[in-house]
Protein backbone atom coordinates (compact mmCIF):
# COMPACT_ATOMS: atom_id res chain seq x y z
CA UNK A 1 0.00 0.00 0.00
CA UNK A 2 1.47 3.37 -0.95
CA UNK A 3 0.59 6.90 0.28
CA UNK A 4 -2.17 8.47 -1.41
CA UNK A 5 -0.53 11.76 -1.37
CA UNK A 6 2.96 10.38 -2.81
CA UNK A 7 1.36 10.81 -6.53
CA UNK A 8 2.06 14.05 -6.35
CA UNK A 9 5.69 13.97 -5.32
CA UNK A 10 6.44 15.58 -8.62
CA UNK A 11 4.38 18.45 -8.66
CA UNK A 12 5.73 19.35 -5.42
CA UNK A 13 9.42 18.47 -6.52
CA UNK A 14 8.61 21.24 -9.29
CA UNK A 15 6.50 24.07 -7.43
CA UNK A 16 10.04 24.01 -5.26
CA UNK A 17 12.18 24.70 -8.10
CA UNK A 18 9.67 27.22 -8.96
CA UNK A 19 10.03 28.65 -5.71
CA UNK A 20 13.85 28.18 -6.04
CA UNK A 21 14.08 30.67 -8.65
CA UNK A 22 11.89 33.39 -6.64
CA UNK A 23 8.71 34.37 -5.65
CA UNK A 24 5.79 31.57 -5.57
CA UNK A 25 4.20 32.49 -9.03
CA UNK A 26 1.34 29.89 -8.73
CA UNK A 27 0.63 31.06 -5.06
CA UNK A 28 0.76 34.66 -4.63
CA UNK A 29 -1.18 36.93 -2.11
CA UNK A 30 -2.36 40.38 -2.71
CA UNK A 31 -2.08 42.16 0.60
CA UNK A 32 -4.61 45.03 -0.49
CA UNK A 33 -6.39 45.55 -3.32
CA UNK A 34 -6.43 49.18 -4.34
CA UNK A 35 -7.93 49.85 -8.23
CA UNK A 36 -8.91 47.06 -10.21
CA UNK A 37 -5.56 47.83 -11.73
CA UNK A 38 -3.33 48.11 -8.53
CA UNK A 39 -2.88 45.85 -5.87
CA UNK A 40 0.31 45.77 -3.03
CA UNK A 41 2.21 42.89 -3.51
CA UNK A 42 5.63 42.24 -1.36
CA UNK A 43 4.99 45.63 0.23
CA UNK A 44 4.99 47.04 -3.19
CA UNK A 45 2.35 49.04 -5.13
CA UNK A 46 1.69 46.93 -8.23
CA UNK A 47 0.34 47.43 -11.75
CA UNK A 48 -2.46 44.50 -12.66
CA UNK A 49 -2.00 42.89 -15.77
CA UNK A 50 -3.59 39.39 -15.35
CA UNK A 51 -6.80 39.33 -13.59
CA UNK A 52 -9.82 39.31 -16.23
CA UNK A 53 -10.96 42.14 -14.83
CA UNK A 54 -11.57 43.30 -18.91
CA UNK A 55 -14.46 46.50 -17.76
CA UNK A 56 -12.70 47.36 -14.73
CA UNK A 57 -15.92 47.07 -12.68
CA UNK A 58 -14.76 45.96 -9.42
CA UNK A 59 -14.80 49.29 -7.71
CA UNK A 60 -17.74 50.54 -9.29
CA UNK A 61 -19.41 52.91 -6.87
CA UNK A 62 -23.20 51.49 -7.47
CA UNK A 63 -22.14 47.86 -7.91
CA UNK A 64 -20.28 48.22 -4.05
CA UNK A 65 -23.27 49.82 -2.95
CA UNK A 66 -25.63 47.37 -4.39
CA UNK A 67 -23.77 44.51 -2.79
CA UNK A 68 -24.38 46.38 0.63
CA UNK A 69 -27.68 46.80 0.50
CA UNK A 70 -27.97 43.49 -0.76
CA UNK A 71 -25.67 41.83 2.82
CA UNK A 72 -27.92 44.09 4.74
CA UNK A 73 -31.09 43.27 3.65
CA UNK A 74 -30.72 39.39 2.37
CA UNK A 75 -28.26 38.53 4.81
CA UNK A 76 -24.41 37.01 4.42
CA UNK A 77 -25.60 33.48 2.47
CA UNK A 78 -28.04 31.77 1.04
CA UNK A 79 -27.58 28.41 3.16
CA UNK A 80 -29.15 26.20 0.37
CA UNK A 81 -29.52 25.17 -3.13
CA UNK A 82 -31.58 26.81 -5.94
CA UNK A 83 -34.39 24.06 -5.61
CA UNK A 84 -34.74 24.22 -1.68
CA UNK A 85 -34.05 27.64 0.09
CA UNK A 86 -31.71 28.96 -2.12
CA UNK A 87 -33.75 31.18 -4.79
CA UNK A 88 -33.92 34.38 -3.89
CA UNK A 89 -36.18 37.33 -6.20
CA UNK A 90 -32.33 38.71 -6.45
CA UNK A 91 -30.90 35.31 -8.63
CA UNK A 92 -34.58 35.57 -10.54
CA UNK A 93 -33.41 38.83 -11.42
CA UNK A 94 -30.21 38.43 -12.10
CA UNK A 95 -31.54 35.87 -14.60
CA UNK A 96 -33.89 38.01 -16.13
CA UNK A 97 -31.56 40.87 -16.60
CA UNK A 98 -29.14 38.28 -18.52
CA UNK A 99 -32.06 36.89 -20.60
CA UNK A 100 -32.75 39.92 -21.56
CA UNK A 101 -28.88 41.58 -22.45
CA UNK A 102 -28.10 38.40 -24.05
CA UNK A 103 -31.72 38.43 -26.16
CA UNK A 104 -33.03 34.78 -25.42
CA UNK A 105 -35.40 33.36 -23.86
CA UNK A 106 -34.05 31.63 -20.59
CA UNK A 107 -30.86 31.78 -18.55
CA UNK A 108 -29.77 29.99 -15.61
CA UNK A 109 -27.62 31.18 -12.72
CA UNK A 110 -24.66 28.96 -11.68
CA UNK A 111 -22.96 29.44 -8.46
CA UNK A 112 -19.45 29.52 -10.68
CA UNK A 113 -18.08 29.87 -13.74
CA UNK A 114 -16.69 26.59 -13.94
CA UNK A 115 -20.02 25.14 -12.30
CA UNK A 116 -21.53 26.64 -15.07
CA UNK A 117 -19.32 24.64 -17.58
CA UNK A 118 -20.24 21.71 -15.38
CA UNK A 119 -24.22 22.31 -15.62
CA UNK A 120 -24.65 23.12 -18.70
CA UNK A 121 -22.48 19.96 -19.95
CA UNK A 122 -23.78 17.42 -18.08
CA UNK A 123 -27.16 18.65 -18.68
CA UNK A 124 -27.07 18.72 -21.96
CA UNK A 125 -25.74 15.35 -23.13
CA UNK A 126 -26.14 11.85 -21.64
CA UNK A 127 -24.66 8.98 -21.84
CA UNK A 128 -26.07 8.25 -25.72
CA UNK A 129 -24.75 11.74 -26.93
CA UNK A 130 -21.54 12.86 -28.16
CA UNK A 131 -19.66 15.58 -27.02
CA UNK A 132 -17.16 17.45 -29.87
CA UNK A 133 -14.60 19.81 -28.01
CA UNK A 134 -11.77 21.81 -29.01
CA UNK A 135 -7.99 20.53 -27.98
CA UNK A 136 -7.82 24.23 -25.99
CA UNK A 137 -10.73 23.74 -23.98
CA UNK A 138 -10.79 24.98 -20.79
CA UNK A 139 -10.62 22.38 -18.14
CA UNK A 140 -13.89 23.03 -16.89
CA UNK A 141 -15.00 21.71 -20.03
CA UNK A 142 -13.21 18.70 -19.94
CA UNK A 143 -14.51 17.99 -16.53
CA UNK A 144 -18.32 18.74 -17.53
CA UNK A 145 -17.81 16.25 -20.94
CA UNK A 146 -16.37 13.82 -18.22
CA UNK A 147 -19.28 14.53 -15.70
CA UNK A 148 -21.72 14.58 -18.94
CA UNK A 149 -20.92 10.44 -19.64
CA UNK A 150 -21.15 11.59 -23.29
CA UNK A 151 -18.78 10.19 -25.70
CA UNK A 152 -15.96 12.33 -26.08
CA UNK A 153 -14.34 13.30 -29.43
CA UNK A 154 -11.49 16.40 -28.86
CA UNK A 155 -10.36 17.98 -32.79
CA UNK A 156 -7.91 20.16 -33.72
CA UNK A 157 -8.10 23.43 -31.97
CA UNK A 158 -9.90 26.20 -34.03
CA UNK A 159 -9.94 23.13 -37.30
CA UNK A 160 -13.41 23.03 -38.76
CA UNK A 161 -12.15 20.75 -41.08
CA UNK A 162 -10.64 18.59 -38.70
CA UNK A 163 -14.74 18.65 -37.01
CA UNK A 164 -15.81 18.30 -40.11
CA UNK A 165 -13.86 15.01 -40.80
CA UNK A 166 -15.26 13.52 -37.06
CA UNK A 167 -18.28 14.48 -37.77
CA UNK A 168 -18.64 12.48 -40.81
CA UNK A 169 -16.82 9.53 -39.15
CA UNK A 170 -19.73 9.41 -36.45
CA UNK A 171 -22.54 6.59 -35.86
CA UNK A 172 -25.60 9.11 -35.71
CA UNK A 173 -26.92 7.54 -32.42
CA UNK A 174 -27.74 10.32 -29.72
CA UNK A 175 -27.73 14.03 -29.83
CA UNK A 176 -24.36 15.53 -30.60
CA UNK A 177 -23.14 18.91 -29.45
CA UNK A 178 -19.97 20.93 -30.47
CA UNK A 179 -18.35 23.58 -28.05
CA UNK A 180 -16.06 26.01 -28.82
CA UNK A 181 -15.00 29.14 -26.57
CA UNK A 182 -15.41 32.96 -28.05
CA UNK A 183 -12.07 34.10 -26.83
CA UNK A 184 -9.48 31.20 -25.98
CA UNK A 185 -8.21 31.75 -22.16
CA UNK A 186 -4.28 30.77 -22.66
CA UNK A 187 -3.49 32.38 -26.18
CA UNK A 188 -6.11 35.43 -27.09
CA UNK A 189 -7.48 33.58 -30.13
CA UNK A 190 -11.62 33.47 -31.39
CA UNK A 191 -13.02 30.88 -32.83
CA UNK A 192 -13.71 31.18 -36.22
CA UNK A 193 -17.32 30.32 -35.66
CA UNK A 194 -18.33 31.27 -39.31
CA UNK A 195 -16.33 28.14 -40.48
CA UNK A 196 -17.75 26.23 -37.74
CA UNK A 197 -21.16 27.30 -38.05
CA UNK A 198 -21.21 26.29 -41.65
CA UNK A 199 -20.48 22.67 -40.60
CA UNK A 200 -24.50 22.74 -39.35
CA UNK A 201 -25.86 22.66 -43.10
CA UNK A 202 -23.99 19.56 -43.87
CA UNK A 203 -24.10 17.29 -40.05
CA UNK A 204 -26.45 17.76 -37.76
CA UNK A 205 -25.42 18.83 -34.32
CA UNK A 206 -26.30 21.54 -31.58
CA UNK A 207 -23.53 24.20 -30.67
CA UNK A 208 -22.67 25.35 -27.71
CA UNK A 209 -19.95 28.92 -27.16
CA UNK A 210 -18.44 29.23 -23.81
CA UNK A 211 -18.12 33.20 -24.14
CA UNK A 212 -16.00 33.04 -20.69
CA UNK A 213 -13.72 35.94 -21.73
CA UNK A 214 -15.67 37.12 -24.85
CA UNK A 215 -18.77 38.17 -22.66
CA UNK A 216 -18.94 41.92 -22.35
CA UNK A 217 -15.48 42.34 -24.53
CA UNK A 218 -16.85 41.41 -28.16
CA UNK A 219 -19.53 42.56 -30.65
CA UNK A 220 -21.66 45.96 -30.96
CA UNK A 221 -23.93 44.53 -27.55
CA UNK A 222 -20.99 43.23 -25.86
CA UNK A 223 -22.80 39.88 -26.16
CA UNK A 224 -19.19 37.74 -27.23
CA UNK A 225 -18.39 36.30 -30.08
CA UNK A 226 -21.52 35.42 -32.03
CA UNK A 227 -22.45 38.88 -31.46
CA UNK A 228 -19.11 40.03 -32.96
CA UNK A 229 -19.81 37.21 -35.83
CA UNK A 230 -23.39 38.28 -36.40
CA UNK A 231 -24.24 34.69 -35.97
CA UNK A 232 -26.26 34.61 -32.73
CA UNK A 233 -29.10 32.69 -34.22
CA UNK A 234 -27.17 29.70 -34.87
CA UNK A 235 -25.41 29.56 -31.25
CA UNK A 236 -27.58 27.06 -29.23
CA UNK A 237 -26.35 27.73 -26.34
CA UNK A 238 -24.29 30.56 -24.58
CA UNK A 239 -22.09 29.43 -21.59
CA UNK A 240 -20.48 32.69 -19.40
CA UNK A 241 -18.89 33.54 -16.34
CA UNK A 242 -19.42 36.46 -13.99
CA UNK A 243 -16.13 36.39 -12.80
CA UNK A 244 -14.38 38.53 -15.06
CA UNK A 245 -16.36 41.29 -17.17
CA UNK A 246 -19.17 41.03 -14.35
CA UNK A 247 -16.61 41.82 -11.95
CA UNK A 248 -18.40 39.48 -9.13
CA UNK A 249 -18.48 35.39 -9.10
CA UNK A 250 -20.98 32.83 -10.74
CA UNK A 251 -21.59 31.91 -13.89
CA UNK A 252 -24.54 31.69 -16.21
CA UNK A 253 -25.89 29.14 -19.25
CA UNK A 254 -28.29 30.60 -21.25
CA UNK A 255 -30.59 29.75 -24.78
CA UNK A 256 -34.33 29.52 -26.38
CA UNK A 257 -35.37 25.68 -26.69
CA UNK A 258 -38.51 25.18 -24.92
CA UNK A 259 -37.16 22.79 -22.54
CA UNK A 260 -33.97 24.66 -21.44
CA UNK A 261 -35.56 25.41 -17.88
CA UNK A 262 -35.71 21.79 -17.12
CA UNK A 263 -31.92 21.90 -17.06
CA UNK A 264 -32.52 23.09 -13.21
CA UNK A 265 -34.05 19.81 -11.98
CA UNK A 266 -31.71 17.55 -14.34
CA UNK A 267 -28.51 19.02 -13.77
CA UNK A 268 -26.44 18.18 -10.75
CA UNK A 269 -23.93 21.20 -10.54
CA UNK A 270 -26.91 23.43 -10.21
CA UNK A 271 -29.23 20.85 -8.01
CA UNK A 272 -26.56 20.47 -5.02
CA UNK A 273 -24.80 23.22 -4.36
CA UNK A 274 -25.13 26.70 -2.49
CA UNK A 275 -26.62 29.53 -4.24
CA UNK A 276 -24.50 32.57 -4.88
CA UNK A 277 -24.75 35.21 -1.92
CA UNK A 278 -27.33 38.14 -2.14
CA UNK A 279 -24.73 40.15 -2.08
CA UNK A 280 -22.47 38.37 -4.96
CA UNK A 281 -26.49 38.11 -7.10
CA UNK A 282 -26.70 42.02 -6.88
CA UNK A 283 -23.22 43.18 -7.54
CA UNK A 284 -23.62 40.90 -10.91
CA UNK A 285 -27.05 42.91 -11.28
CA UNK A 286 -25.83 45.73 -10.86
CA UNK A 287 -22.55 44.99 -13.15
CA UNK A 288 -24.77 43.65 -16.43
CA UNK A 289 -26.80 46.79 -16.02
CA UNK A 290 -23.71 49.27 -15.52
CA UNK A 291 -21.97 46.92 -19.25
CA UNK A 292 -25.54 47.71 -20.92
CA UNK A 293 -25.62 51.64 -19.98
CA UNK A 294 -21.72 52.35 -20.74
CA UNK A 295 -20.86 50.46 -23.93
CA UNK A 296 -17.53 52.80 -24.00
CA UNK A 297 -15.93 50.26 -21.56
CA UNK A 298 -15.69 48.52 -24.47
CA UNK A 299 -14.00 51.05 -26.27
CA UNK A 300 -11.75 51.95 -24.00
CA UNK A 301 -10.60 48.04 -23.51
CA UNK A 302 -10.32 47.62 -27.26
CA UNK A 303 -7.99 50.93 -27.59
CA UNK A 304 -5.91 49.08 -24.75
CA UNK A 305 -5.59 45.94 -26.06
CA UNK A 306 -5.07 47.30 -29.01
CA UNK A 307 -2.09 49.72 -27.51
CA UNK A 308 -0.54 46.83 -25.40
CA UNK A 309 -0.95 44.43 -28.89
CA UNK A 310 0.74 46.87 -31.16
CA UNK A 311 3.43 47.56 -28.19
CA UNK A 312 4.78 44.51 -27.57
CA UNK A 313 4.95 43.88 -31.26
CA UNK A 314 6.83 46.65 -31.82
CA UNK A 315 9.73 45.38 -29.44
CA UNK A 316 9.39 41.74 -31.53
CA UNK A 317 7.75 39.41 -29.25
CA UNK A 318 6.29 36.26 -30.23
CA UNK A 319 2.39 36.66 -29.48
CA UNK A 320 -0.16 34.15 -28.73
CA UNK A 321 -2.18 34.93 -31.91
CA UNK A 322 -2.05 37.52 -35.00
CA UNK A 323 -4.95 39.26 -33.34
CA UNK A 324 -5.76 41.99 -30.79
CA UNK A 325 -8.00 41.00 -27.99
CA UNK A 326 -7.75 41.66 -24.23
CA UNK A 327 -5.38 38.31 -23.81
CA UNK A 328 -2.21 39.21 -24.90
CA UNK A 329 0.15 36.30 -24.00
CA UNK A 330 3.89 36.52 -24.85
CA UNK A 331 5.34 33.29 -25.94
CA UNK A 332 9.19 32.50 -24.27
CA UNK A 333 11.76 30.32 -24.54
CA UNK A 334 11.31 27.90 -22.00
CA UNK A 335 9.83 27.06 -18.43
CA UNK A 336 13.30 28.61 -16.51
CA UNK A 337 13.21 32.04 -18.68
CA UNK A 338 9.43 32.29 -18.28
CA UNK A 339 9.69 31.94 -14.38
CA UNK A 340 12.57 34.44 -14.49
CA UNK A 341 10.98 37.19 -16.49
CA UNK A 342 7.88 36.56 -14.68
CA UNK A 343 9.61 37.20 -10.93
CA UNK A 344 11.31 40.19 -12.97
CA UNK A 345 8.25 42.04 -13.93
CA UNK A 346 6.77 41.47 -10.79
CA UNK A 347 9.84 43.06 -8.44
CA UNK A 348 9.92 45.64 -11.25
CA UNK A 349 5.97 45.91 -10.49
CA UNK A 350 4.02 44.55 -12.76
CA UNK A 351 1.86 41.69 -11.90
CA UNK A 352 1.00 39.49 -15.38
CA UNK A 353 -0.07 35.62 -14.99
CA UNK A 354 2.68 32.89 -15.75
CA UNK A 355 1.23 29.77 -18.01
CA UNK A 356 2.94 26.77 -18.08
CA UNK A 357 2.45 23.36 -19.70
CA UNK A 358 0.49 21.22 -19.53
CA UNK A 359 -2.29 24.11 -18.59
CA UNK A 360 -0.81 25.82 -21.94
CA UNK A 361 -1.42 24.30 -25.57
CA UNK A 362 1.73 22.81 -27.38
CA UNK A 363 3.79 22.56 -24.37
CA UNK A 364 4.06 26.60 -24.61
CA UNK A 365 5.43 28.69 -21.58
CA UNK A 366 3.42 32.08 -21.61
CA UNK A 367 4.13 35.01 -19.93
CA UNK A 368 -0.21 36.45 -20.09
CA UNK A 369 -1.47 39.78 -19.96
CA UNK A 370 -5.43 40.58 -19.68
CA UNK A 371 -5.91 43.97 -20.50
CA UNK A 372 -8.65 46.00 -18.39
CA UNK A 373 -10.78 49.09 -19.75
CA UNK A 374 -9.57 50.24 -16.46
CA UNK A 375 -5.67 50.74 -17.69
CA UNK A 376 -4.99 53.77 -18.45
CA UNK A 377 -2.42 54.50 -21.28
CA UNK A 378 0.44 55.50 -18.90
CA UNK A 379 -0.35 52.01 -17.09
CA UNK A 380 0.15 50.10 -20.68
CA UNK A 381 2.95 51.94 -21.70
CA UNK A 382 4.47 50.97 -18.44
CA UNK A 383 3.68 47.70 -19.18
CA UNK A 384 5.58 47.50 -22.39
CA UNK A 385 8.48 49.32 -21.07
CA UNK A 386 8.98 47.03 -18.17
CA UNK A 387 8.31 44.18 -20.58
CA UNK A 388 11.26 45.62 -22.93
CA UNK A 389 13.36 45.82 -20.06
CA UNK A 390 12.81 42.22 -18.98
CA UNK A 391 12.82 40.41 -21.90
CA UNK A 392 16.18 42.53 -22.86
CA UNK A 393 17.94 41.29 -19.79
CA UNK A 394 16.83 37.92 -20.49
CA UNK A 395 18.52 38.05 -23.67
CA UNK A 396 21.42 39.30 -22.71
CA UNK A 397 21.83 36.83 -20.19
CA UNK A 398 21.28 34.32 -22.34
CA UNK A 399 23.60 35.37 -24.90
CA UNK A 400 26.20 35.51 -21.84
CA UNK A 401 25.79 31.95 -20.84
CA UNK A 402 25.20 30.79 -24.55
CA UNK B 1 0.20 3.25 -42.80
CA UNK B 2 3.45 2.07 -44.10
CA UNK B 3 3.32 -1.01 -45.93
CA UNK B 4 3.08 -4.69 -43.93
CA UNK B 5 3.64 -2.10 -40.52
CA UNK B 6 2.06 -3.91 -37.43
CA UNK B 7 -0.12 -1.54 -35.31
CA UNK B 8 2.49 -1.52 -32.28
CA UNK B 9 5.15 -0.64 -34.73
CA UNK B 10 2.95 2.37 -35.93
CA UNK B 11 2.17 3.64 -33.01
CA UNK B 12 5.53 3.06 -31.10
CA UNK B 13 6.82 5.19 -34.38
CA UNK B 14 4.10 8.13 -33.56
CA UNK B 15 4.35 7.81 -29.76
CA UNK B 16 8.76 8.79 -30.70
CA UNK B 17 7.81 12.83 -30.66
CA UNK B 18 6.55 12.56 -27.15
CA UNK B 19 9.05 9.90 -25.70
CA UNK B 20 11.48 12.84 -24.56
CA UNK B 21 13.55 10.77 -22.45
CA UNK B 22 14.07 7.99 -24.69
CA UNK B 23 12.27 5.29 -23.37
CA UNK B 24 12.26 1.66 -24.24
CA UNK B 25 9.04 0.93 -25.75
CA UNK B 26 7.32 -2.74 -25.18
CA UNK B 27 3.78 -3.55 -25.35
CA UNK B 28 3.67 -3.77 -21.17
CA UNK B 29 4.95 0.46 -21.38
CA UNK B 30 2.14 2.74 -19.14
CA UNK B 31 1.93 5.32 -21.91
CA UNK B 32 1.32 8.05 -18.87
CA UNK B 33 3.40 6.62 -15.90
CA UNK B 34 6.43 5.01 -17.74
CA UNK B 35 6.99 8.06 -20.12
CA UNK B 36 6.36 10.43 -17.62
CA UNK B 37 4.07 12.77 -20.18
CA UNK B 38 1.15 14.68 -18.90
CA UNK B 39 -1.97 13.95 -19.92
CA UNK B 40 -2.58 16.86 -22.76
CA UNK B 41 0.58 15.13 -24.37
CA UNK B 42 -1.16 11.93 -24.08
CA UNK B 43 -4.50 13.14 -25.67
CA UNK B 44 -2.35 15.09 -28.12
CA UNK B 45 -0.21 11.62 -29.41
CA UNK B 46 -3.69 9.77 -29.49
CA UNK B 47 -5.13 12.52 -31.50
CA UNK B 48 -2.13 11.53 -33.94
CA UNK B 49 -3.21 8.54 -33.72
CA UNK B 50 -6.44 9.11 -34.67
CA UNK B 51 -5.37 10.82 -37.67
CA UNK B 52 -2.91 7.94 -38.91
CA UNK B 53 -5.29 5.91 -38.50
CA UNK B 54 -8.78 7.64 -39.36
CA UNK B 55 -10.49 6.35 -36.14
CA UNK B 56 -11.70 8.04 -33.71
CA UNK B 57 -10.68 7.01 -30.11
CA UNK B 58 -13.04 9.15 -27.34
CA UNK B 59 -11.59 10.25 -24.49
CA UNK B 60 -13.52 8.22 -22.61
CA UNK B 61 -12.16 5.27 -24.45
CA UNK B 62 -8.85 6.35 -23.36
CA UNK B 63 -9.21 6.89 -19.88
CA UNK B 64 -9.27 2.94 -19.25
CA UNK B 65 -6.40 2.57 -22.10
CA UNK B 66 -2.91 2.12 -20.11
CA UNK B 67 -0.41 0.39 -21.89
CA UNK B 68 0.76 0.25 -25.58
CA UNK B 69 -0.89 -2.85 -25.61
CA UNK B 70 -4.45 -1.69 -24.42
CA UNK B 71 -3.97 1.06 -27.23
CA UNK B 72 -3.36 -1.38 -29.89
CA UNK B 73 -6.28 -3.48 -28.97
CA UNK B 74 -8.51 -0.17 -29.07
CA UNK B 75 -7.15 0.39 -31.92
CA UNK B 76 -7.28 -2.84 -33.87
CA UNK B 77 -11.17 -2.97 -32.56
CA UNK B 78 -11.85 0.34 -34.22
CA UNK B 79 -10.38 0.50 -37.70
CA UNK B 80 -11.99 -3.33 -37.57
CA UNK B 81 -15.27 -1.22 -37.15
CA UNK B 82 -14.40 1.25 -39.61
Amino acid sequence: MSDLLEKHRHIAERHQRMLALGANAVGLTNEKILSPTRAIIDGRETILAGTNNYMGITFDADCIRAGQEALAAFGTGTTGSRIANGTYALHRALEKEFADFLNLKHCIVFSTGYQANLGMLAGLAGPRDTIYLDADSHSSIYDGCTLSGAKLVRFRHNDAADLDKRLARADQEGGRLVVLEGIYSMLGDRAPLADFVALKKKHKFELMVDEAHSFGVLGPNGRGLADEAGLEPEVDFVVGTFSKSVGAIGGFGAGNQPLFETLRYATRPYMFTASPSPSTAATALAAIRKLKAEPERRDRLRANSARLFEGFRSLGFTLGCDQVSPVIAVKCPGEVSAIAMWNALLEAGVYVNIALPPGTPGKQCLLRCSVSAAHSFEDIDRIIDLFGTVVAQAEHRQAVNA
Amino acid sequence: MTEGEDTFTALSRLLAPFNTAGVTITPETDISADLNIDSVSVMDFVMEVEDHFEIDIPLNVLSETRTMADLVDVVDERRAKG
